[in-house]
C-alpha cells in the first residue's frame, strides 16, 4: 500500500526526523492561507501516489499568498500519470547546499532490509543505480540487531565530510530504519535529504510503501489509505478478497490464481487482443466472488467481451458456474462471455452453464481466441 | 528418485483440524502420502479420520511418529511461529502454504530456519508433488500429473496446474513438480531446485515457470549456463503487467525498469535457454530440446 508524501512525513516527524513545517490544502484559498501563516516562501506539492510529480509540473515555489493561490489552482485537478490531484502539500521552502539520497528497502536477494544512500541525491535514484552504481552505498541490516551505531556512523561519513553534519545524518539513518521497521514498510525513502547552507539536515521529501500482508497489524497506516486516489474497482475487489488491476483494453478477464491471470492477459495480447484487466478471484472461490468480479468488470464501459478462465484445483468449477449464472441473472447488458473451466466438478459446471447464454471453450488458447473475436 | 520428497517422507500437518488443513490432509492421504501426524495446539490426543494421531506440538509429533517433513496451513499471523516450531523440532523439510505472511516476519524466520539446518519451501506456495512415488505435500490437484522425467519449478499455483496439465495432455510426464511460492522472501529459490534437478537421475529436462518481480529468474538464467547439463524450457508470466501494481502475488510487482517479463525473457534468451512465448509452446519445445522426454 502506498501513502502520500504528507502522510509519510507525519510518520517521519513522529520518529524525530527533521521535516519542514507543512500542511495539506484542498483548495487554492486554503493554500494561500497556509502561505500567509508561514510568512515565507513555500513549496506547493501535488499529493498523488505516483513518482515524477516535479517533471509533470506538480511542484512549484510560491513567494507569497497570491502565488500560492495561483499555483494551487493550477496543480489541484491536474492529471499526473492518470491520477487526479485532489490535495497539495504547502510546506516551507528550504535552502539547499547539498542533496542526499537515503532509502530503506526490503531486499529480495539478501532477504534482509538494505539501507541505500548516495551523496548524489535529488535525482532519479534508479538512474544513478544504472549509470553510476559505485555512487550508491549499501548497508545490509540484520533484523535481529537493527542498525548498529558504528554502521550508521560509517555510512553518514561517506555522505558528508563535515563531522557535525554527518552526526545528524547518522541519527536520521537510524530513525528512518526505525520508521521502516515499525510500519512494516517495503520502502521508506527520503529523496532528497537536504543539507542547508547553515549545516542543518532536513528531509524535504518522503515516500513510504507498506507491505499489504502486514496491514492486519498496522491499523494506523491502514487508516491513511486514500480511497479517492484508488480505482473504485480496486477498492471494491480488495473488500471482497479479490485482486484487481485495471488496464486499458477491451477483453475483460476473470481468472483463478495470479500467475494464470497474468498468463491469460499475456495470451490475449499475443493473439492480437487487449486485456482490460487483471483479476484473480483467488483459490477457494465462492459464487459471491464471481458476482463481484463480473460487476467490477462491467463497471468498465470499454469492455466488449469477457473471458473466464478457471483451472479448478481447489476451486470447484461448479461453484464458479453457479456464481456466474447468478451474476448473469443480476446484471443487465452483459457483453459476450466465454468460459473455460477445467478440473474439479467440470462436468457439473458445464451442465449448470447450459442455463445461460455463454460460449464455452475447451482450452485456454481456444477461449482467448473466441473472446477476442467477440470483442471486435 | 524425486527431489525433496519421496517414499521416505513422513509428514506432519500443522493446522490439521482447520478447514484447509483437514481438506488437504484427506487429499494427500488419498494420493498416497505417508501422513504420520497432525498438530493443532490444544487438540493433542485426538485423531484425524480416526487414525492419524494429533499432537499439541511438533516436537511431540516428531518424537512419537518420526515425522521428517511438515506442511503448514495455519493463518498468516501464526505461520512464522509454526515454521520456527517445525525447524526447532528437527523437521528437515518444511512446506508453508499460507499466503499473506508479512515480509518482515520472513526476514526473521529465514535465518532461524537455516540455523536449525532445515529447508523451507514457500510461503505462499502450492507445495510439491512426486508423481512416480505418488507423494504430495501441498495443495496441487493430483489428477493432472503423470510420472515421467521432466522437473517442473514455478513461482505460481494455478498457472503451474495449467502448464502441467498441458504437459500431461501431450504425453510428457513429470519427475517432481515444485512450487517455490509467489512472495518476495522465500525459503527455497529457483537455483536451489535447479541444482537438485541437475543431481536427480530421474529428471532429464526442466521447465521453469517465472513471473514479473525481482531478479530470481535472471539469476537462474546465469546459474543454468554455468551449472546445468540438462535442457531447460522457461516461461515467464506478466508481459502485459503495468509498472508499480501488485499482480496478485506479493512478489509480482514491476518496479521501475526492474523485474519486467521482457528483462527476464531476454536473460534466458541471452543464455541460450528456450523460452515458450505461450503456454502451449512448452511441450513442443521440451520435445525438441530433449530426446529423453517421452510423448
Amino acid at each position: 500500500m502506498k501513502i502520500h508524501e504528507y502522510q509519510a512525513k507525519e510518520l517521519f516527524r513522529a520518529q524525530g526526523i527533521p521535516v519542514p513545517p507543512g500542511e495539506v490544502a484542498e483548495s487554492p484559498s486554503a493554500a494561500a492561507e497556509l502561505s500567509r501563516r508561514y510568512g515565507k516562501t513555500v513549496v506547493i506539492k501535488a499529493q498523488v501516489l505516483v513518482g515524477g510529480r516535479g517533471k509533470a509540473g506538480g511542484v512549484k515555489l510560491a513567494k507569497d499568498p497570491q502565488e500560492a493561490r495561483q499555483h494551487a489552482e493550477s496543480i489541484l485537478g491536474m492529471d499526473i500519470k492518470g491520477l487526479t490531484v485532489n490535495k497539495v502539500l504547502v510546506t516551507e521552502a528550504v535552502d539547499i547546499a547539498k542533496e542526499i539520497y537515503l532509502g530503506v528497502i526490503m531486499d529480495r536477494a539478501s532477504q534482509q532490509a538494505v539501507i541505500m544512500a548516495s551523496a548524489a541525491g535529488g535525482v532519479d535514484i534508479e538512474e544513478v543505480a544504472r549509470d553510476r552504481p559505485e555512487a550508491i552505498h549499501r548497508l545490509t541490516v540484520d533484523p535481529l540487531y537493527g542498525v548498529l551505531a558504528f554502521q550508521s556512523r560509517a555510512l553518514a561519513r561517506e555522505l558528508h565530510d563535515d563531522p557535525a553534519v554527518a552526526r545528524q545524518i547518522a541519527v536520521i539513518i537510524e530513525k528512518l530504519y526505525a520508521a521502516f521497521d515499525e510500519t512494516d514498510a517495503s520502502l521508506a525513502e527520503i529523496n532528497p535529504l537536504v543539507v542547508t547552507p547553515a549545516g542543518e539536515v532536513i528531509a524535504i521529501d518522503a515516500k513510504v510503501n507498506v507491505d499489504d500482508s502486514a496491514l492486519f497489524r498496522q491499523g494506523e497506516v491502514e487508516a491513511m489509505r486514500d480511497l479517492s486516489a484508488e480505482d473504485p474497482g480496486e477498492t471494491e475487489s480488495r473488500k471482497m478478497g479479490l485482486s484487481f488491476v485495471r488496464l486499458s483494453g477491451n477483453v475483460g478477464c476473470i481468472v483463478n490464481g495470479a500467475g494464470l491471470a497474468m498468463a491469460t492477459m499475456d495470451l490475449v495480447k499475443t493473439y492480437g487482443g487487449q486485456p482490460a484487466n487483471f483479476l484473480d478471484i483467488g483459490g477457494s472461490s465462492n459464487p459471491d466472488k464471481v458476482v463481484t468480479a463480473l460487476k467490477i468488470i462491467l463497471g468498465d464501459s470499454s469492455v466488449r467481451s469477457i473471458f473466464i478462465n478457471i483451472f479448478g484445483g481447489i476451486t470447484r468449477c461448479d461453484d464458479v458456474a453457479r456464481g456466474l449464472v447468478a451474476a448473469l441473472q443480476q446484471v443487465e447488458q452483459v457483453p459476450p462471455v466465454v468460459v473455460r473451466l477445467t478440473g474439479t466438478n467440470e462436468t457439473e459446471a458445464l451442465d449448470i452453464l447450459k442455463q445461460v447464454d455463454i460460449t464455452t471453450a475447451a482450452t485456454m488458447d481456444d477461449g482467448v481466441k473466441k473472446a477476442i473475436e467477440l470483442a471486435h | 528418485m524425486s527431489i525433496l520428497i519421496g517414499k521416505d517422507t513422513r509428514l506432519v500437518v500443522q493446522g490439521i483440524t482447520g478447514r484447509d488443513g483437514s481438506f488437504h490432509s484427506a487429499q494427500m492421504l488419498a494420493y498416497g502420502t505417508n501422513l504420520a501426524a497432525g498438530v493443532t495446539p490444544g487438540k493433542g490426543g485426538g485423531r484425524f479420520e480416526d487414525r492419524i494421531p494429533i499432537f499439541d506440538t511438533v516436537r511431540r509429533a516428531v518424537q512419537e511418529t518420526g515425522a521428517n517433513t511438515s506442511i503448514i496451513y495455519v493463518r498468516a499471523p501464526f505461520a512464522p511461529d509454526a515454521i520456527c516450531e517445525a525447524a526447532d523440532a528437527g523437521i528437515g523439510f518444511i512446506v508453508c502454504i499460507t499466503e499473506g505472511v508479512p515480509v518482515k516476519d520472513m526476514a526473521r524466520v529465514l535465518p532461524y530456519v537455516r540455523s536449525r539446518g532445515s529447508r523451507l519451501l514457500g510461503p505462499n506456495c502450492p507445495g510439491i508433488v512426486a508423481p512416480g512415488d505418488k507423494v504430495k505435500v501441498g495443495i496441487l490437484p493430483t489428477a493432472i500429473f503423470k510420472a515421467g522425467s521432466v522437473g517442473v519449478v514455478s513461482r505460481s499455483g494455478t498457472l503451474t496446474y495449467e502448464l502441467v496439465f498441458q504437459l500431461t495432455s501431450n504425453g510428457v510426464g513429470q519427475s517432481t513438480c515444485v512450487g517455490i511460492g509467489g512472495d518476495p522472501l522465500i525459503g527455497t529459490n529457483f537455483i536451489d531446485i535447479l541444482q537438485m534437478f541437475e543431481e536427480d537421475s530421474e529428471t532429464k529436462a526442466i521447465v521453469l515457470i517465472g513471473e514479473i518481480g525481482g531478479t530470481d529468474e535472471q539469476e537462474a538464467a546465469g546459474f543454468i549456463v554455468k551449472n546445468l547439463s540438462k535442457p531447460v524450457v522457461a516461461f515467464i508470466a506478466g508481459q502485459t503487467a503495468p509498472e508499480g501494481k501488485r499482480m496478485g502475488h506479493a512478489g509480482a510487482i514491476v518496479s521501475g525498469a526492474s523485474g519486467t517479463a521482457k528483462e527476464k525473457i531476454e536473460a534466458f534468451e541471452k543464455a541460450g535457454i528456450a523460452v515458450a512465448r505461450i503456454p502451449s509452446e512448452i511441450a513442443p519445445l521440451l520435445k525438441k530440446t530433449s530426446s529423453a522426454v517421452s510423448g
